[in-house]
């Protein structure tokens, strides 16, 4: 613990907060801009070119209005709750590695042994900031918004959970280093194009990765809350959900929580299955600052298109009705993935070490 | 009458959903490919571009007065536009020509003629009574004020918007 790990670690933990949050809030951007597209409307263009100063505008307009708390709310939760919202979606951020090292230093925070334990328990707390904002309003809508939020990302938890199994079978290291040096040396779980990728069992192998990295991106979906899976927020249902009584930034914080939550899921899927900060041919930062920069680059390029990907979803399919979302969750996900590891498991038991 | 709503049993491939969901992906890309490269053009940037060429002839925008060719105000203050008008926004105080002037023959023109554009309805009945042709609606549809009172448009203001009239009502020339 020298001098040195504890000056560069707190210099990353800064950036990396800003960069997160400058993410959130062009995040929120571009979501507009996107439902605009998909819509054939135009979206936010008028503050700056092409409306790029518009979350300057909307956060100086969230923080500038009136925050109302309502008289019936249990006041120490109602405060509390927004900012358990955001704090496990930033907090998880921390064991990503989203580069490979620049001047010598590696680009992650945290390089715990445990993990993608620490994400899962760390998003799990999320629900927390969800369940509680709706009791403390003490009404009704965001009542059964915060029921909805806690029964569904308990749902999904399971299948997120046991989707990722495959992964940690084949690398053998809960380390999410190690699942990108992995995916560096054998291909990136989705497409095995680097590495020994003449192997057919590294094909055979696909299949199920192919699996797992669609059960884990619904179950994102469904924790982060996002479209096919918004009940806790559904607007025409709920009238907003959980965050039906908030107003001015204690609203904005809920918000945030969301989008910060969705970049982390998506930083987690890159680094599971899309090779992490890894492109083929270009080297990292052990051969120069400047691939140790291109590798970050790589990395938020990968967060930003997976982000896309969640906005699409989101603006092209239906909520889900209630039930079905539970009859999906447990009846189909949960045992696609759990299948999903046995297969796993077995071709890697009968096949030559990969 | 019962009607009864056919639910058709659906195939495997139908209830993975995964087609069905892949190909409602397609089509919302599509509009945002369209959208992006700017093959799409629904919305009209309103302040940079305006309505103004694609308004009929027939558009009823803000009443206006208007002078003849030699530049006299056509309203002889009649007031019928003022008894007319169905939210009552017109209000006129008429004044007398003096005897020396050279429309003397006229005898009334208004000292004071406001319309109230927070009440005026667009309706067209000032323009439809007036005898004189003095008031017509124009094609300004964007009236906006920061008080109640820059909504009132004044005697000034109203011939500013109307303009010169051309033709048509000439009976008060010396000639004639």
């Amino acid at each position: 613990m020298d001098f040195f790990f504890i000056i560069t670690s707190l210099l990353k933990i800064a950036i990396l907060l800003g960069v997160i949050l400058f993410m959130v809030s062009y995040a929120v951007y571009a979501e507009r801009r996107v439902s605009a597209f998909i819509q054939d409307r135009v979206g936010p263009n008028r503050v700056g070119p092409a409306g790029l100063l518009q979350p300057i505008a909307d956060m100086f307009k969230l923080l500038l209005k009136e925050d109302f708390t309502p008289h019936a709310t249990n006041t120490f939760y109602y405060w509390l709750a927004p900012c358990l919202a955001v704090m496990p979606a930033i907090i998880t951020i921390a064991v990503v590695p989203f580069g490979s090292t620049l001047f010598g230093v590696p680009m992650v925070i945290a390089d715990v042994n445990v993990g993608i334990f620490f994400v899962f328990a760390i998003s799990s707390l999320g629900v927390y900031g969800i369940v509680i904002g709706g009791w403390a309003s003490n009404s009704k809508y965001p009542f059964l918004g915060g029921i909805r939020s806690s029964a569904q990302m308990l749902s999904y938890e399971l299948s997120l959970g046991l989707a990722v199994i495959p992964v940690f079978l084949m690398v053998g290291s809960l380390r999410l280093t190690s699942v990108v040096q992995y995916q560096i040396d054998h291909g990136w779980f989705i497409a095995p194009f680097v590495g020994d990728w003449m192997n057919p069992w590294k094909w055979l192998l696909t299949i199920p990765m192919i699996i797992s990295f669609l059960v884990f991106m619904i179950a994102i979906f469904a924790e982060t809350n996002r479209l096919p899976f918004d009940l806790p927020e559904a607007e025409q249902e709920l009238a907003g959900g959980y965050n039906t009584e908030y107003s001015s930034m204690k609203f904005a914080l809920y918000f945030l929580g969301e989008y910060a939550a969705m970049i982390t899921g998506s930083a987690v899927v890159v680094t599971l299955f899309f090779g992490g900060w890894h492109f083929p041919g270009i080297p990292d930062g052990s051969h120069g600052w400047i691939f140790g920069l291109i590798n970050i680059a790589v990395f938020f390029t990968k967060v930003a298109v997976v982000i896309f990907l969640f906005m699409w979803v989101r603006w092209t399919l239906p909520r889900f009705r209630w039930d079905q979302l539970m009859r999906l969750g447990w009846l189909f996900f949960f045992e696609i993935a759990l299948v999903n590891i046995f297969l796993v498991a077995a071709i890697l038991a009968y096949t030559p070490r990969l | 009458m019962t009607i009864t709503v056919p639910r058709p049993r659906l195939n495997w491939r139908e209830r993975l959903y995964l087609p069905a969901i892949a190909a409602g992906l397609a089509i919302t890309f599509k509009h945002f490919k369209n959208m992006l490269l700017g093959r799409t053009k629904v919305t009209m940037q309103y302040p940079e571009e305006k309505w103004d060429s694609h308004l009929p002839d027939h558009y009823r925008g803000a009443p206006a007065l208007v002078r003849d060719t030699d530049g006299r105000v056509r309203c002889v203050a009649c007031q019928l536009c003022e008894f007319i008008c169905p939210p009552r926004a017109i209000k006129i105080i008429p004044g007398e020509i003096p005897p020396a002037d050279r429309f003397a023959k006229v005898e009334k023109f208004p000292e004071e003629f406001d319309i109230d554009m927070i009440r005026c309805i667009y309706c067209g009945m000032c323009e439809e009574v007036c005898p004189e042709q003095a008031i017509y609606l124009r094609k300004d549809y964007a009236i906006a004020g920061f008080t109640r009172a820059d909504m009132v448009h004044h005697k000034e203001k109203l011939l500013e918007i109307g303009g010169v009239m051309h033709g048509v009502v000439l009976k008060w020339n010396e000639r004639k």
